[in-house]
C-alpha cells in the first residue's frame, strides 16, 4: 500500500513550507494526480487522513485533481487520451505512443492559516 | 477504500468492473466538484486563512535522497542495479548465482528487501559477499532514504556492483527511485505471459527484463515471443534476456551486459578509477 508512503511524504513537504512560509496550520491540501501514476484514490485519501493524525494537518481537507492520460501517437502525429499505459492509439491502434501526461503526483495548492 | 465498510470505490476492480453498491452511510462529501473551494475562488477578505501555491512533486523527498545516492555511486564509479519481481521470481537465486559466478573478477556488494527475516541476506553471506538486510516492516517497497542509510554499512570500493534486491512486489517498487543506474526486472516463465501487461508500471520503468527458469519451457504452455511482445508494448527499449539461473543458460549475456555497464560506468572516470578500469578489461 504505497499511498502510504506518499501521504507521509505529502506531510513531509507540508512541514518544511510550514516553516519556510510560516504557517501554523493546513486547513485544505489540493493534490493533482494523473491516471497513470498507479495511484489509488480511496485508498490515498483513507491514508491521508491517519497519517495527518496529531500533525499541522489534522483534520484537513483533501481535495483531488484528476489529469487524464494524454499520449503523442507518432503515427497519428497528434496527441490521444489514454486510460493506461499499454492502451492502443484510440484512433489508428498502433501501439506508438509516447505518455506526454497523467503520470504527475503533486501538492498543488494549499489552504493555511 | 470505504473507511466504514472497507470496499473499494477507487480504481479497484474486479473482473474489470468498478466496485459500487448501494451505501446507507455517506462518504463524507456531498460536492464533488473540486472547483467550488477557495483555491479557485480567491475571493478578498478570506478570514484569516491564505491560499498558497507549492507545486510539488509528491515524491520530492524520496528523489532528493535517490539524487544524493545516485551522486554517490557516480564519483565511486559504482553500478547499483534495482532487481525487481514478483516474489518467487527466483531472485535470490539468480543473485547468488551471479555473485558466484563473477565475484573474483569484480567487487560486489547487496543491499536486500524484504518485509521481514534476515533470511535472503543470510543466503547472499554464504557466498562471501556483503550483505545488509532491510525489513520494510509494513512497507511494500524500498526507498532512496533506506538504501542511502544501507551504504553506510557496506563500505563499497570503487568500481563495484552493487545489487539491490527489491522487495517481491511489482506495484509499488515501480514509483521509488533508489538513486540505481538500471531497474532490472525478473520474470519466471512459470508466472503468466501476460505480467508485462498486467503490471505496466513496472515493465515501463525497468531497463533490463531476465525471463528466468527457461529450463521449465518444455513443461510448461508459455509463449516466450507473446510475453516478450507484450513487455514491448509497454517499454519499446526494454532488453530481454532469456536465462536459467539454475542451469546457467544465457547467464553470459547477462553477465556481460554487467561487466560492459560497469566499464562504461568507470570511462567517466579516468583518474580517479582508471585502475579499475584496467583490472576490469583485462579479467
Amino acid at each position: 500500500m504505497h499511498e502510504m508512503s506518499l501521504c507521509e511524504g505529502v506531510l513531509q513537504i507540508l512541514q518544511t513550507e510550514a516553516e519556510k512560509q510560516g504557517f501554523q496550520r493546513v486547513k485544505t491540501v489540493w493534490l493533482e494526480i494523473g491516471e497513470l501514476a498507479s495511484v489509488e484514490i480511496e485508498a490515498m485519501r483513507f491514508s491521508f487522513e491517519v497519517v495527518m493524525k496529531n500533525t499541522l494537518a489534522e483534520s484537513a481537507q483533501l481535495n483531488i485533481i484528476h489529469k487524464p492520460g494524454v499520449a503523442w501517437c507518432m503515427q497519428c502525429e497528434k496527441t490521444v487520451t489514454v486510460k493506461q499505459r499499454f492502451d492502443e492509439c484510440p484512433d489508428c491502434g498502433g501501439y506508438q505512443l509516447q505518455i506526454t501526461g497523467g503520470d504527475e503526483m503533486k501538492i498543488k495548492e494549499l489552504e493555511v492559516e | 477504500m470505504c473507511t466504514v465498510c472497507g470496499c473499494g470505490e477507487g480504481e479497484s476492480r474486479i473482473e474489470g468492473k468498478h466496485t459500487h453498491h448501494e451505501h446507507d452511510h455517506t462518504h463524507g462529501e456531498t460536492d464533488h466538484h473540486y472547483g467550488h473551494g477557495p483555491a479557485y475562488a480567491h475571493a478578498p477578505g478570506m478570514s484569516q486563512s491564505h491560499m498558497v501555491q507549492i507545486e510539488q512533486n509528491i515524491l520530492s523527498k524520496n528523489d532528493e535522497y535517490a539524487r544524493a545516492n545516485r551522486q554517490a555511486f557516480a564519483e565511486k564509479g559504482i553500478l547499483t542495479l534495482n532487481l525487481v519481481s514478483s516474489p518467487g521470481s527466483g531472485k535470490t537465486s539468480l543473485l547468488t548465482r551471479t555473485l558466484q559466478d563473477l565475484t573474483e573478477e569484480i567487487p560486489m556488494a547487496v543491499i536486500e528487501g524484504d518485509q521481514e527475516t534476515s533470511r535472503d541476506a543470510d543466503r547472499i553471506r554464504e557466498t562471501g559477499v556483503k550483505a545488509v538486510q532491510i525489513n520494510t516492516g509494513k512497507g511494500c517497497h524500498l526507498d532512496a532514504h533506506q538504501v542511502g542509510h544501507a551504504v553506510e554499512h557496506l563500505s563499497l570500493q570503487q568500481g563495484s556492483v552493487l545489487m539491490i534486491e527489491n522487495v517481491g512486489n511489482l506495484v509499488c517498487p515501480a514509483a521509488f527511485d533508489l538513486g540505481e543506474a538500471a531497474k532490472v526486472a525478473i520474470l519466471s516463465v512459470t508466472e503468466g505471459e501476460d505480467k508485462p501487461i498486467k503490471y505496466p508500471d513496472m515493465f515501463h520503468a525497468a531497463d533490463i527484463l531476465l525471463l528466468n527458469k527457461i529450463d521449465l519451457l518444455p513443461y510448461l504452455d508459455f509463449n516466450v515471443e507473446q510475453c516478450i511482445d507484450y513487455a514491448r508494448r509497454v517499454n519499446p527499449g526494454i532488453q530481454v534476456f532469456k536465462i536459467s539461473a539454475k542451469t546457467g543458460e544465457g547467464l553470459q549475456d547477462w553477465y556481460q551486459w554487467i561487466r560492459l555497464s560497469l566499464q562504461t560506468r568507470l570511462l567517466g572516470h579516468a583518474n580517479r578509477a582508471s585502475e579499475a578500469v584496467a583490472k576490469t578489461m583485462t579479467d
